[in-house]
């Protein structure tokens, strides 16, 4: 079955559209709708949201894969993104990957079997002074310690 | 460092987010005398006056951007705040964001009617989700206290403020890229001239302002534009946020009269190198800056000409301290690979470059390097220098130079004895 948007997902982007000067200006917050929909950014959705938003799939394919935040393929319930960047490099964000890697077993870009965590290594957060730090999802949390890490790890089912 | 605060006044006070306590320290006070009292050209005039300069790290005089946008235009008009921090070492625009998002959605108010824009734009990058939530909540609030929307002040002035969330790319900072970004596109830079100020979003009259700067606003027009240029050196005028981070005692975000002694502000203010060990280099702008070393930061203020003059770049105030156990290599790969990540891919010399300085870099750091490696990456440099669309390419080549130029014997030395001399 094809993929499309809940009623509420539907009413909620007629919104997001007729909030914005143009219709086009509105692609980013209609790609995290439809991310929220439907978990991923794969191609059925690519080719829905083009459809939506009046545009050929090939260009909304081209903006989903320049940012970051798109998944292009299914990710864990947990995203665990470690700032790599030099002031956590220097505040020791290498420990926080090795840390995680051995905890989970994964590698950067993996996700772990039971589909709860995917590890990635992103660029800088905002939050240099708090280093090292992690985002989970939409969460930030900062002036990690080997001890803080391991309890948020295990809070996070 | 006990001068008053502009803009960090509101940091550190209980619900300081909150409209409420916004008002009951004077805030809207600014909007509404500028709505009810000024002509767009008074209030344009007098941010020229202030003499303050943009706060996103090219020091453009803001007054004069404003003053660039068409007054007959038939096209719509739009303000853009420029909230999409993601400059290396850089965390000050997020402070304000999440602790007084009213200061912010103020000085947007106030940039937007200088140009008589009606719709204005805060551009957050994505991962700051808290963020977004708390600015979204600050322009509801506004909006109910009849501070934007439709007839503000019974002016017959209507002004929309719409909250959008970036997706995650270090070049939508770049204005023109944010502007792509925002007419739902890829974040490429665009050609200029035409400048945003003629052509900008959607091809209408368009100004970007940092988080900072509009923040500024609203203590300008209070206290007057004569106020604020009182303050700091003749070409730096005001005050300016450093955000602090790496090898120092006291990490965070400071506000100093701009002029301040660099040496002073680093071993006073912010307690020094902790742990007994000694600085062995400074970036002062962020990491797009080149680095300095200890000797050239001595006689060194913390203003646009004084950085300038030591061969650096204020930037956007990002100051990453690094300590004598820091492998040089290593930072500079750091560095290296943040811009291989996010180079737009548009101009060949950036796209081919980043990636090559990058690999370069790596193979020197895991005790690969050849001889020659070093005067490679710095043609690599040299040849994205001034060669591209937007200041990334720059702000790519500077550092890796710079890495290479202050700390040749270290890169020679790890490429001599394949492995690291410093770290271990």
């Amino acid at each position: 079955m094809a993929l499309e948007f809940s009623p509420e997902a539907l009413k909620q982007f007629e919104e997001t559209v007729a909030r914005y000067p143009k219709k086009e200006a509105a692609m980013l917050p209609v790609l995290y709708l439809a991310q929220r929909e439907f978990g991923h950014l794969g191609p059925e959705a690519i080719e829905y949201v083009a459809r939506l938003m009046e545009q050929s799939p090939a260009r909304v394919h081209g903006v989903v894969s320049f940012y970051t935040m798109y998944n292009m393929k299914p990710i864990g319930r947990h995203h665990i993104q470690v700032c790599r960047t030099l002031s956590c490099a220097l505040g020791g964000s290498e420990r926080i990957t090795g840390l995680i890697k051995k905890k989970l077993g994964i590698e950067p870009g993996q996700t772990t079997a039971d589909g709860r965590f995917t590890l990635s290594e992103v660029e800088c957060l905002a939050s240099c002074g708090t280093a090292p730090m992690i985002q989970v999802n939409d969460e930030y949390y900062e002036s990690l310690t080997e001890e803080k890490l391991t309890a948020i790890l295990d809070s996070l089912r | 460092m006990s001068m008053e605060k502009l803009l960090l006044r509101n940091i550190g006070v209980t619900d300081s987010h909150t409209l409420a306590v916004y008002q009951s320290r004077g805030g809207y006070q600014s909007w509404e005398k500028v709505v009810r009292n000024m002509k767009p050209a008074e209030l344009i005039e007098a941010v020229k006056a202030s003499g303050l300069r943009g706060r996103g790290g090219a020091g453009f005089p803001t007054g004069m951007k404003w003053s660039f946008v068409p007054k007959d235009s038939p096209k719509p008009k739009y303000l853009v705040c420029n909230a999409d921090e993601s400059e290396p070492g850089t965390f000050k625009d997020r402070l304000l964001i999440e602790q007084d998002p009213h200061a912010i959605v103020e000085g947007t108010l106030i940039a937007a009617f200088a140009i008589q824009s009606h719709t204005a734009f805060i551009y957050i990058r994505g991962e700051l989700v808290a963020g977004a939530k708390i600015l979204e909540r600050a322009v509801e609030e506004a909006c109910r206290a009849g501070y934007n929307g439709k007839n503000i002040f019974g002016s017959g002035y209507d002004l929309d403020v719409i909250v959008h969330r970036g997706a995650g790319a270090y070049i939508c900072g770049e204005e023109t890229a944010l502007l792509s970004s925002l007419e739902g596109g890829r974040g490429w830079p665009k050609v200029k001239p035409p400048f945003p100020a003629t052509h900008g979003l959607f091809g209408c009259p368009t100004v970007v302002n940092n988080v900072e700067t509009l923040a500024a606003l609203p203590w300008i027009i209070e206290r007057g534009a004569a106020a604020y240029a009182a303050m700091g050196t003749e070409k730096s005028k005001g005050t300016k946020l450093f955000s602090v981070s790496g090898h120092i005692s006291r990490p965070g975000v400071y506000e100093l009269e701009m002029g301040y002694p660099f040496k002073k502000f680093l071993e006073e203010d912010c307690g020094g190198v902790p742990n007994g060990r000694k600085l062995k280099g400074v970036i002062p702008g962020g990491g797009s800056m080149p680095v300095l070393r200890p000797e050239e930061i001595e006689k060194v203020n913390l203003d646009y000409e004084s950085v300038q003059a030591a061969g650096s770049m204020l930037g956007s105030g990002g100051v990453i301290v690094m300590n004598d156990t820091t492998c040089m290599v290593r930072a500079a790969w750091n560095i290296a690979r943040f811009y291989a990540h996010e180079s737009c891919g548009q101009c060949s010399p950036c796209r081919e470059g980043c990636h090559w300085m990058e690999k370069i870099f790596h193979r020197i750091e895991h005790g690969e390097g050849q001889a020659g490696d070093l005067d490679l990456i710095l043609n690599i440099s040299g040849n994205i220098m001034g060669n591209t669309i937007c200041p990334f390419g720059d702000a790519a080549a500077m550092p890796a130079a710079a890495f290479i130029r202050k700390f040749r014997p270290e890169f020679e030395a790890h490429i001599a004895e394949k492995r690291c001399t410093v770290a271990g």
